[in-house]
């Protein structure tokens, strides 16, 4: 007993004396992590290119050359020339720029579809693990329900179930795949909140219930949350672009998209295909940089892995 | 003088399915008057937090049940809605825990969290509450409080948190404060100003002190009548000189024997009370301390013995320390 006491003091003057509090030394570990500093550098790229993508790239997504459609016949696209860099696409349409043009798609239903997600996931995680008892009891098994099903099934269910598919409907389906996530594991640490010290001194001093939940469980209960937006978005982005691939997705031909691009991309395989490997290869490196970044926020947080 | 705080019968049971019920407090009663400072003492597991919890109505609804009655100024706590009681809790009666670093809100700064209380029960806001926390701060002995406000706990010292706790516990001026072991988590040094400070404070504001403590050393300094609890019984209660002079019961007699004397003669060893609050018996037919009692005899396990009250002292054993010994 004393022991533990005197060992837990220690520890805690130990942190203090070296003068950091949880978050910095969180980042001063992410510092030292080659997964985090690569993950950083890809998502940091792709967030900068796709902000800037109709100043990067030089021609628009639907403006067609006549100068590449000239040279366009059955087994022949015209590759890389002066002033398109990556050649023509199947159009004639600059390749180059519909790539770099599509990020711009790519972050934006990303972002949307996980923000809509955890706006959502946080209310039910949030409902259910203040008040317990049935409510929790009955979102919960609904989550469940909804985790048991293969995100991108999932996915692709809600979005075929649309009258027309739409950008909109992309976004609300791969944002339904991330609320149970997020609404399920808000809830196992509102669980941990509800039980802590802290929460129960708020509770002796008479705060309100709400007060109890909105300031002083939620904000302690949130982080792993936040991370795990981080890793959601990974697959969103996956996600978004598969749908886009089975032609779920905008059809809109004026607006790049790269699922929709690597879908169309198939008909040319033998012909050029280059016009299948840098949308792929995007997607692959964009997925791979949020989870890397996400997986070593997580790690930096807890070290010890819980989950 | 009628009780501020009359603790009846209390009862609580930690309840789990498909196994027998934790009974952790079995028919505890006491009464505080107005201003008093009363200790309740005893090792490890006799049920003094929770004993402590019950009072503020604090322990988890479910899993938990809680019977017998705690009257504040004739009302009965245990009957409140949860509504009325959380108006209660913080102005009429508010409690300091062990723990300073976790009992305190790690991301929110101070200075909200003093003002918290002050607009949730005295309708303050803005600069106002800010200057009364800041005021609430320097009373406790915070030096430069006005910055501390913007602090978060962990800048602070253990000592410094404990000090904030008590502000916060103090804020809107309790008539009842229940203060659960506040020094085992602080530095030896620390443990005897905050405990300074808390006695201070309780006779400054008038109000009540219920001090839960392990350590007999505590309750010398601070409190008027000293319950002693053993395995979620009140076994000896007595006005703090009198357990001192003359321990009457077994347990207590012996935790005042472990306490080490700067006035003992040198030489003199320790003694320690044989065994662990595990080796308990339940009280059903017998007495809980016997396994470890250096005075039981054969009624000792096989009759509960009754708390007997007389001369104002409470005393459940059948084999009593005699009241001239020492
Ligand atoms: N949540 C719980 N579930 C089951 N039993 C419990 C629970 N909380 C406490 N108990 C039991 O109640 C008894 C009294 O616990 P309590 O925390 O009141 O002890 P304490 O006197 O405060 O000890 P300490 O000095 O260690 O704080 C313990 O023996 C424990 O077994
Ligand atoms: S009742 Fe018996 S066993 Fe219990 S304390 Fe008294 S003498 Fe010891
Ligand atoms: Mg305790």
């Amino acid at each position: 007993m004393t022991v533990t006491w005197a060992q837990r003091r220690k520890a805690r003057l130990d942190d203090l004396s070296a003068g950091r509090s949880l978050t910095s030394e969180a980042f001063r570990r992410l510092r030292r992590e080659p997964a985090a500093i690569a993950g950083a550098v890809i998502v940091g790229l792709f967030v900068v290119v796709a902000a800037l993508a109709p100043l990067i790239a030089p021609h628009g997504a639907a403006e067609t050359f006549p100068q590449l459609q000239e040279n366009l016949r059955p087994g022949a696209i015209p590759g890389p020339q002066d002033g398109f860099p990556l050649g023509s696409d199947q159009l004639g349409r600059d390749f180059f720029s519909r790539v770099i043009l599509a990020a711009q798609q790519t972050l934006l239903v990303g972002v949307l579809a996980t923000l809509i997600g955890l706006v959502v996931g946080i209310v039910i995680g949030t409902v259910a693990g203040a008040f317990g008892g049935w409510v929790d009891t009955l979102l919960m098994r609904i989550t469940d329900v909804l985790l048991a099903i293969p995100s991108l099934l999932l996915a692709i269910s809600v979005a075929a179930l649309a009258a027309s598919p739409s950008q909109t409907t992309v976004i609300i389906a791969v944002a339904i795949v991330g609320v149970p996530i997020f609404a399920r594991l808000l809830r196992g640490s509102m669980l941990a909140q509800r039980e802590s010290d802290h929460v129960v001194a708020a509770t002796s001093l008479g705060v309100k219930r709400s007060a109890v939940v909105l300031r002083h469980m939620l904000p302690n209960a949130i982080g792993p949350v936040i991370v795990q937006a981080t890793l959601t978005l990974a697959t969103s982005i996956l996600d978004a672009a598969a749908l886009s691939f089975l032609g779920l997705g905008d059809a809109d031909p004026a607006r790049a998209e790269w699922g929709l691009m690597l879908a169309q991309a198939q008909t040319y395989l033998d012909v050029r295909p280059a016009l299948a490997f840098y949308p792929a290869a995007a997607i692959i490196v964009v997925a791979l940089g949020f989870t890397l970044l996400g997986e070593s926020l997580r790690e930096a947080i807890d070290p010890k892995g819980r989950r | 003088m009628t009780a501020l705080l009359e603790v009846r019968d209390l009862q609580v049971a930690f309840t789990r399915r498909r196994e027998p019920d934790t009974v952790a407090v079995d028919g505890v009663s006491f009464d505080v008057a107005p201003g008093q400072v009363v200790g309740l003492v005893g090792e490890s597991g006799c049920g003094k937090s929770v004993t402590s919890l019950a009072i503020m109505r604090l322990l988890p609804a479910r899993g938990v049940r809680v019977s017998g009655s705690v009257r504040m100024d004739g009302t009965d706590l245990l009957t409140l809605s949860g509504s009325e009681m959380r108006a209660r809790r913080g102005r009429d009666l508010s409690m300091v825990f062990q723990d300073p670093l976790s009992s305190l809100n790690p991301v929110i700064p101070i200075g909200l969290q003093v003002t918290e209380v002050l607009r949730r029960h005295r309708g303050m806001a803005g600069d106002k509450a800010r200057q009364a926390a800041a005021e609430l701060l320097e009373r406790v002995g915070i030096p430069d409080p006005r910055r501390r406000l913007d602090s978060y706990p962990h800048q602070l010292s253990g000592g410094m948190r404990q000090r904030a706790l008590i502000a916060i516990a103090l804020a809107c001026q309790p008539r009842l404060l229940i203060a659960d072991e506040p020094t085992t988590a602080l530095d030896v040094t620390i443990q005897a100003q905050i405990l300074g400070l808390l006695s201070e404070l309780v006779r400054e504001t008038g109000a009540a002190l219920i001090m839960i403590t392990h350590d007999l050393g505590v309750v010398a300094g601070l409190c008027e009548a000293v319950n002693v609890l053993y395995g979620g019984r009140i076994v000896e209660r007595a006005q703090r000189h009198r357990l001192f002079a003359t321990p009457r019961h077994p347990y207590t007699h012996g935790l005042l024997r472990s306490i080490p004397r700067l006035d003992a003669p040198p030489g003199e060893e320790l003694e320690a009370i044989r065994g662990s609050v595990v080796d308990n018996l339940p009280w059903a037919h017998a007495c809980a301390f016997a396994p470890r009692c250096p005075r039981a005899i054969e009624t000792c396990t096989e009759v509960t013995p009754v708390a007997e009250t007389s001369g104002g002292r409470l005393l459940r054993c059948h084999n009593p320390v005699p009241a001239n010994a020492e």
